[in-house]
């Protein structure tokens, strides 16, 4: 909402700076946005007229004029506008006058000497565009300063209101809040009600009283739409970013800015009979103001003759019987529609009309005969014409009916924390308007109808501490139990596990939950839950893996030459599962991509391209942090991984997760070139970890004994450690695979050296017993798995 | 045979010129082991008179103590210059980086959120976290936000294919707690919400956290120390707050918090007031017995403004020299 620091002035009067008014207003909860000049910067423009006028001899647009600025001598200025013309008022930059970045120097235009300027409302900041210099009414004063003209020493006020204070969507409720913060009383502008010149009315009917309980109308002849509006009400119009039209457009705009009281004008040739407030039929058509032709739902109220809809109440008007430059004969209408009557509905016709905007928030319900009056007064002013008698249609009991509320000053002071004088509470309340009586709590107020917002002890509690001040509230300790939150040293934090991560060398992202479903597809069969409306169809489809985002992180940056991208994240997916709340399983996931060097660059490191194993290191010592010894990784089957390097994830026989490299047509499908790792587990089951449980030492030395095995190739080392730890039992303390080895002449043989740590925890192992273990595990992987020994 | 003194003279000066620890090694077998030269000396004692021998005993002892005191030094000048000599050989330049791992770093806003979670644990306020798949009622009805309310219009909500939404605000989580726990409640909630909006100021997907406070004493005032607090805590520099009066649906009164750096302008880093009573009605809380507050802040613009980050969507990027600068 833009209002005028001079427009205020005129309803309160002040000597407040526009600055120190919005910060007044600002701290009082009406949040000023900014303060505009209405003009931009110039100076040396005076009010002139044009005396002579002719086409510029080596021009075929400009003029040569001659132009009495007040200055005592007639100026020679070229002008190029089109409606510059002899006998108009303008304004006159003289020279030596800066407009802008423009300095007006006396120069020869096309041959022609030009002593002068004659500006445009571009020119001089006051519009985007303009089609030609400013036309001035003819009792401009010659030689008078624009600015002053203008009345340009102003500022521009625009307001960003809250959504429950639309009785300051006019310049009447700010001016009250205004009055109210510097103890003034309002000026109400004075309006006169015009007594009917004429006799006619055009009646109205009332059907749907609960969204409509009441609906003026007034009958005017014989308007002028050819008649200007006068300057001053152009000028506030334009400030509060309207433009001028014509006279009637301009005057409704004009009183809905004063009151936040729309109104509406029909074209009274145009209508038929009277007018019928009501719901509209299911898909009754009408075409409005825009030339759209709406088929309308039984939830709209419509303004409609006995031929049809003619409005859509509160919203649009109707084309056929809207106002024209031909309009002659005008019927204004000033209504109370109820926002829940029209709430919602514009948008639900794809409209967004100051009149909606203002009605879907509210209106004084008390106002629009005044504002009908009003409307009138200045019509005539303007534009001439008869009025007919003010038709008032009202249903009484169906206007809002405002209960009196009740203020505890116990209850203001514990939601509060501060003890507000009682005597100041109640002064607050009468400034607002809100009728406080004294009772034995506290107060009992009911508020005005303009103030359509408050409904509750709590609004009344804001009331007082907004105008008290927040800032005079202090700011005090928490006074609360103290109360000792449990720690379960059982559960990890997220944050243990971010950290993890980081250590591990990878960063942390953070990707869009929306992603080309092609990409989520490549991850999951599971069909994603797709946005109605996205941004694009790249961030139309609700991940189910996070790898589909960190694939595409991965690759914005090695297209931005990075040799080694090591990225993880932490965030949910969305699975479809009909069990869970909604429909949809929200599920925590930790997920890595790896791709590019194995090592940064580094002289110590051997370069080479990251591997499975490197990804499956960083999965154990991830998994390490549960303390659990139940872990296992087994050929997966996800098709998203390599089907020889991929592995999914069990902990005590559960899946928690896959790791792997990424199967060379899933790379394609994400549009990544050479190799990559990753790597996703379900957070939760991370999350989890065993206490320790203390062990006695041994006091017997161990011993170690290294065995190189020629293992055939189909069978793996999981099957050879597992078979070593039966066969060992309790003595196998501990196995490390120290060396794998494959080459063409072991055939279809690898060699895997295993180091046994061997430990007898009762007594000293004898060197005998250790010699028929060995013996005996070899044996077994001889029989068992066909390992030899290597030589 | 030479007499003792010429052995000595002689053990010494082989002594002196031994040149590294074997020879020197040798030097003593030669003259001080067991078939050495000063054992022949010592066995030659037997031929002399029991009155002799003492005497002559302590002569061939003097002169084998000068030999092991120079063989001593000797080597012990020559294990220095060898242990020297291996140290030299050993040396590296210590100017060529070390075989690091090179760690990666939290996402600035974890950063933050990490951040904050440990400010406002330190007053017992618990961390929970919820949907961000929401149905209309905990997003929007439950914080009476009734279908049709203006200021659903400002969320730009995203709809879902299956009729839900993404949650517009983190303070559908106060809804979730409130329906599970009885106050008193100290919870902060943090997270991911969705605003249909894509431009230089606004992500479709940015980060609040949500506070919530219920319980029999609280104030108004009290939210101001508790949110004044937290702004000089997070920032740790010289700072103005004001509250400011603003309207959000869910609480009343309602407040906009500003601050303000040394010489700078007032910026708008959050919302709060006090839980409205039609939201505590709506989870079965007296609101006679209970008051609460609630507040909620964008981590984004508490991370821009902490760590001078000028481009919101560089938070989506992902860049690595981006988020490398957070380590």
């Amino acid at each position: 909402m833009k209002v005028t620091k001079l427009w205020l002035d005129e309803w309160v009067p002040n000597k407040l700076s526009a600055e120190d008014a919005a910060e007044k207003l600002t701290m009082a909860g009406l949040e000023v946005d900014s303060l505009s000049a209405p003009c931009g910067e110039f100076s040396k423009v005076v009010v002139g007229k044009v005396l002579e006028c002719w086409p510029h001899p080596d021009s075929d647009h400009m003029h040569v004029t001659k132009v009495d600025a007040g200055t005592g001598e007639i100026l020679q200025v070229v002008c190029g506008a089109p409606n510059c013309r002899e006998g108009l008022k303008v304004c006159v930059a003289l020279e030596g006058a800066q407009v802008g970045d423009l300095k007006i120097t006396k120069a020869q235009k096309r041959g022609v000497e030009s002593a002068g300027m004659l500006c445009s409302y571009k020119e001089l900041g006051m519009a985007e565009e303009s089609d030609g210099i400013i036309e001035l009414p003819e009792d401009a004063p010659l030689g008078v300063d624009v600015h002053e003209y203008l009345k340009l020493d102003d500022r521009i006020i625009d307001i960003d209101l809250t959504a429950n204070r639309a009785d300051c969507l006019g310049v009447c409720g700010i001016a009250r809040e205004l009055a109210v913060l510097t103890g003034q009383s309002l000026r109400y502008p004075q309006v006169t009600p015009v007594p009917a010149a004429i006799e006619e009315i055009f009646p109205v009917q009332l059907n749907a009283p609960q969204a409509c309980p009441r609906y003026l109308d007034r009958v005017i002849r014989g308007v002028n739409q050819k008649a200007k509006s006068p300057l001053w009400l152009t000028e506030r119009l334009r400030r509060a970013g309207l433009r001028s039209v014509s006279p009637i457009v301009d005057v409704t705009n004009y009183v809905m800015l004063e009151y936040s009281q729309p109104l509406h004008s029909f074209d009274l040739n145009k209508l038929h009979d009277h007018i019928v407030v009501r719901m509209a039929g299911e898909g009754e058509k009408l075409t409005v103001l825009s030339g759209e032709e709406l088929s309308l739902k039984s939830n709209t109220l419509v303004i409609a003759d006995s031929q049809g809809p003619v409005a859509l109440a509160g919203i649009f008007g109707g084309l056929n019987s809207g106002i024209s430059d031909e309009t002659t004969d005008v019927l204004l209408e000033s209504a109370f529609f109820s926002p829940d009557a029209i709430k919602g509905r514009a948008r639900q016709y794809g409209l967004d009309t100051d009149a909606a905007h203002r009605y879907e928030r509210g209106v004084d319900h008390d106002n629009q005969r005044r504002a009908m009056e009003r409307a009138t007064a200045l019509l005539i002013e303007i534009a001439g014409g008869s009025a007919g008698p003010v038709n008032e249609a009202l249903c009484a009991e169906q206007l809002p009916q405002h209960a009196p509320i009740e203020l505890r000053y116990a209850k203001l002071s514990k939601v509060l924390g501060e003890e507000v004088p009682q005597q100041r509470v109640f002064e607050i309340l009468e400034q607002l308007e809100l009728h406080p009586q004294q009772t034995d709590l506290g107060v009992r107020c009911v508020s005005p109808s303009f103030r359509f917002d408050l409904g509750i002890e709590e609004d009344l509690i804001e009331e007082v501490a907004r105008i008290y001040g927040y800032d005079v509230i202090p700011n005090a300790k928490a006074c609360s139990e103290l109360r000792m939150l449990p720690r379960r040293e059982e559960r990890l934090s997220e944050l243990t596990l971010r950290q993890k991560m980081c250590d591990l060398g990878y960063f942390e992202a953070i990707t869009y939950s929306f992603v080309h479903p092609d990409h989520t597809k490549v991850f999951s069969a599971l069909p994603p839950v797709m946005l109605t409306t996205p941004i694009s169809p790249e961030m139309s489809a609700m991940r189910t893996s996070l790898l589909a985002g960190l694939s595409q992180a991965a690759l914005y940056n090695l297209n931005r030459q990075q040799k080694r991208v090591r990225l993880f994240e932490i965030g949910l997916t969305y699975l479809g599962d009909k069990h869970a709340e909604n429909g949809v399983r929200q599920e925590l996931s930790l997920a890595a991509i790896a791709t590019g060097e194995a090592h940064p660059e580094n002289w110590g490191h051997q370069a080479r391209a990251v591997d499975f194993f490197d990804v499956k290191g960083d999965v154990e010592e991830l998994l390490s942090l549960t303390c659990r010894d139940d872990v296992d990784f087994v050929p997966s089957k996800e098709p998203f991984l390599h089907p020889g390097q991929g592995a999914d994830i069990l902990l005590g026989g559960q899946r928690i997760g896959a790791v792997g490299m990424l199967h060379p047509l899933a790379l394609k499908a994400l549009g990544l070139k050479g190799n990559a790792a990753v790597l996703q587990l379900k957070l939760e089951a991370l999350l989890d970890r065993k206490l320790p449980v203390y062990q006695a030492l041994s006091r017997y030395p161990s011993v170690r004994r290294d065995l190189a095995f020629l293992l055939p190739k189909s069978v793996s080392v999981k099957e050879l450690s597992e078979l070593l730890h039966e066969r060992g039992g309790a003595l196998v303390q501990e196995l490390r695979v120290f060396d794998v080895f494959e080459d063409e002449k072991l055939g279809d043989r690898r060699s895997v050296a295993v180091g046994l740590t061997l430990q007898n925890k009762e007594a000293t192992l004898q060197d005998a017993e250790v010699g028929a273990l060995v013996e005996s595990l070899i044996a077994a992987a001889q029989e068992r798995l066909g390992a030899v020994l290597r030589a | 045979m030479s007499t003792l003194d010429e052995t000595r003279e002689a053990a010494l000066a082989a002594v002196n010129e031994a040149r590294d620890l074997q020879t020197l090694d040798n030097v003593r077998v030669t003259y001080l082991g067991k078939k050495g030269l000063f054992s022949a000396f010592m066995s030659e004692l037997a031929k002399l008179s029991k009155e002799e021998r003492p005497q002559r005993g302590a002569v061939i002892n003097e002169a084998r103590s000068a030999v092991i005191a120079a063989l001593e030094v000797r080597r012990d000048k020559l294990e220095r210059e060898e242990l020297e000599r291996r140290l030299n050989s050993e040396r590296v330049d210590i100017t060529l980086p070390g075989r690091r791992l090179e760690s990666g770093n939290l996402h600035p806003l974890s950063r933050t959120i990490a951040r904050i979670e440990e400010l406002f644990a330190s007053m017992g306020f618990e961390v929970v976290g919820g949907p961000e798949i929401e149905d209309d009622y905990h997003n929007f009805d439950a914080l009476n936000l009734p279908p049709n309310h203006p200021a659903r219009a400002s969320h730009d909500t995203f709809m879902l294919d299956n009729g839900l939404l993404l949650r517009s605000q983190t303070s559908s989580v106060q809804i979730r707690v409130m329906e599970q726990r009885k106050p008193p409640i100290r919870i902060i909630a943090p997270g991911r919400v969705y605003r249909n909006d894509y431009d230089m100021t606004h992500s479709p997907m940015f980060h609040q956290c949500e506070g919530l406070l219920v319980e029999e004493h609280t104030s108004f005032a009290e939210l101001k120390g508790v949110l004044h607090d937290f702004l000089l805590n997070f920032f740790e520099e010289e700072l103005e707050v004001r509250f400011r009066p603003s309207y959000f649906p869910f609480t009343e009164p309602s407040a906009e918090v500003d601050l303000r750096r040394k010489g700078g302008k007032w910026l708008e880093v959050l919302g709060c007031g006090m839980v409205h009573p039609n939201v505590l009605r709506n989870v079965g809380i007296d609101t006679e017995k209970y008051v609460g507050y609630a507040f909620g802040m964008g981590i984004e613009r508490l991370s821009m403004l902490r760590y001078g980050v000028g481009d919101l969507r560089a938070f989506f990027d992902n860049d690595l020299r981006f988020l490398s600068q957070f380590a």
